[in-house]
């Protein structure tokens, strides 16, 4: 897009003042290069988040900002239920709190090397992905209102995983306020066989190598070194949440004249937070986050499994789990006071800086992890949270590469077998059910995930702290 | 896909990080019908396809553009409780109510190497209507 368009701030923040029915300015966080290769439709979507009631500050986009569904992925906001605010279900996205989950292995390298191909047949054996896989739990209603109730904590109890894990998970792996009486039978239908699957398009399990570190200190309070393998997981809340998002899209694009509110694109259809439609999406959305938690806590589990076949007696510990879309009541200073506000992050990784009281007691010195997948065989990154990202953008990061290329574009480019094997040249080992979905998600079909992280970097939304590089690639 | 614009066919439009589907047709319901193979053809080659099972759909919605969106999360959520995938539809509308048979087959991961789930029907770039030429045209971005 054109950066005349905007008033520079700083290096790194471009600002769209106010116009027409905009209630605040629309923020984007990039550098000039990042900002001109974004679609305009970046800043139309913006630019019409910022016309919602409610809305506080500004509408902010993160470094990946690309062109989503009403709000742009990458988007940012938070609405005050006292004034008007809404909560949107296009802001928070189908796919409820899809977000990334990093395990430490303790192993090195070294050790993993002449078992990497064992190590990759194991997990992709054990882990089911793609399109029409199924999990091994069935849920039946009594299980299924516990997992939507209890999250990971639910996962816990059915004894996926260990009672440490959850103090590592946003939330402390259970969502408050889940009100699962409105989740409708046919997002629960689509559930009931989906526990424990990762899913497809850019869903994936990845063994990494730590490959470098950027800052010694925080690295080794999150327990990274150089040469470290870590496994990470990335991946939603399955068929329940899409069909939470479907079910709410449609109700609040037919509700928005009852409650007097203009939509600038039907996609950005919302309520007021304080409205029977508004809470019942809350309820019902908060649900979605505990099944995204229970997901990845039962995914844990399995690849705990699959590893202990080869490593018996490694332990995998959790760095972090965290949601990249949500809605979550948050306290912020908004002109010195303190306020209650519905933070919308769709695609946008909630970053707490030093000494935030929710942070677990081993980080809270240090700031949050915030971890940013990156592209199949590309590198992802560990960063964390800083206190002026409170500031910046209600202590919010990016949450990965963003398309640079559309899927159509990507198959037409690439061959998935040629991928693979040219990734497999690399040393970087794909295990995947789908040739074409490995197309689609060509490492070069993304933005340099790098470029994208060094500016949430520069302008301290988050602080870089470890790049990973790719070893096994378990893909959706 | 078919250029030939008084044919039935459908394509898929760009999108920057999901996919456009659309159909275009002389009649409504055969625009509807045609985005659907085009909603197929994100998943997998329809025509590897077979239409060996039959799931019937009804619904209904205030206008035509709400109608269009509803048919295919209805396809999408039948896809997925159901593990199928169809090959080919035949819709029926009558003021703005639909009632169609879908005819697919059950997903083989093997033989159809389904490349990604949709998750749903998004309202963006959602259109229907009747272009200058008198076909009709039925679109909108689904999210995968």
């Amino acid at each position: 897009m054109d950066t005349s368009q905007f008033i520079q701030r700083d290096e790194t923040c471009w600002e769209i003042q106010p116009k027409g029915a905009m209630r605040v300015p629309a923020i984007i966080y990039a550098d000039a290069q990042l900002l001109q290769d974004m679609d305009q439709k970046v800043y139309e979507q913006l630019t019409n988040v910022a016309t919602l009631p409610g809305i506080v500050e500004a509408a902010y986009a993160m470094p990946d900002a690309n062109w989503g569904y009403g709000f742009p992925i990458g988007g940012v906001a938070a609405f005050d239920p006292d004034q008007g605010g809404v909560v949107s279900a296009g802001g928070v996205g189908f796919d409820i709190s899809c977000g990334v989950r990093t395990l430490l292995t303790g192993l090195n390298i070294a050790e993993l090397q002449p078992h990497k191909q064992a190590l990759a047949d194991a997990l992709y054996r054990k882990v089911p992905a793609g399109v029409g896989s199924k999990g091994k739990i069935h849920l039946n209603h009594k299980a299924m209102h516990g997992m939507l109730t209890g999250g990971a904590q639910w996962a816990l109890d059915q004894g996926y995983g260990e009672p440490q894990d959850l103090e590592r998970i946003e939330e402390h792996g259970c969502m408050a306020g889940a009100e699962p009486h409105y989740v409708t039978p046919r997002a629960r239908e689509r559930q009931k066989d989906e526990m424990g699957t990762l899913g497809s398009g850019n869903h994936y399990l990845e063994v990494q190598r730590v490959a470098e570190i950027f800052d010694q200190n925080v690295a080794k309070t999150f327990g990274l070194r150089v040469d470290d393998v870590v496994i990470s997981i990335h991946c939603g809340s399955r068929g329940l949440g899409h069909q939470i998002g479907t079910e709410f899209l449609k109700e609040m694009v037919m509700s928005a004249a009852q409650y007097q509110i203009v939509l600038p694109d039907r996609e950005l259809a919302c309520a007021p937070l304080n409205s029977p439609l508004g809470k019942h999406y809350l309820g019902a959305m908060r649900a979605g986050i505990n099944c995204a938690l229970a997901n990845r806590q039962i995914i844990t589990h399995l690849t705990r499994q699959a590893v202990a076949t080869l490593f018996p007696n490694i332990h995998l510990g959790l760095l972090y789990d965290v949601s990249h879309n949500t809605c979550k009541l948050e306290q912020h200073m908004i002109d010195g006071q303190r306020k209650s506000l519905f933070v919308h992050r769709k695609g946008a990784t909630r970053a707490f800086g030093p000494g935030h009281p929710d942070l677990p007691t081993v980080y809270k010195e240090v700031g949050q992890p915030v971890l940013i997948g990156g592209s199949m065989g590309t590198s992802s990154y560990v960063l964390c949270g800083t206190k002026e990202s409170e500031q910046r953008a209600f202590s919010s990061a990016c949450h990965g590469a963003g398309r640079a290329m559309s899927r159509t574009q990507a198959s037409k480019q690439w061959q998935g077998r040629t991928l693979v094997d040219k990734l497999a040249a690399q040393g970087i080992i794909i295990r995947s059910p789908s040739m074409r979905g490995v197309a689609e998600e060509a490492p070069l079909a993304y933005k340099d995930v790098g470029a994208v992280v060094d500016i949430a970097d520069r302008a301290g939304l988050a602080r870089k702290v470890a790049r990973l590089e790719p070893v096994i690639c378990i893909k959706g | 896909m078919n250029s030939e614009p008084t044919t039935p066919h459908w394509e898929h439009f760009e999108h920057q990080a999901d996919i456009g589907i659309r159909g275009i047709a002389p009649t409504l319901e055969q625009a509807f019908e045609q985005a659907a193979v085009a909603m197929t053809a994100v998943v997998t080659d329809p025509d590897l396809l077979t239409a060996s099972k039959v799931v019937s759909i009804h619904c209904e919605a205030p206008d035509t553009e709400l109608l269009f969106v509803n048919w295919i999360n209805e396809l999408i959520y039948q896809m997925s409780v159901h593990g199928l995938l169809f090959k080919r539809y035949q819709v029926f509308i009558k003021n703005d109510t639909l009632s169609a048979t879908a005819f697919g087959v059950a997903v083989d991961r093997q033989k159809h190497q389904p490349a990604v789930e949709i998750k749903g029907a998004t309202f963006t770039e959602l259109r229907v209507y009747q272009q200058a030429d008198g076909t009709w045209l039925a679109q909108c971005v689904v999210d995968v």
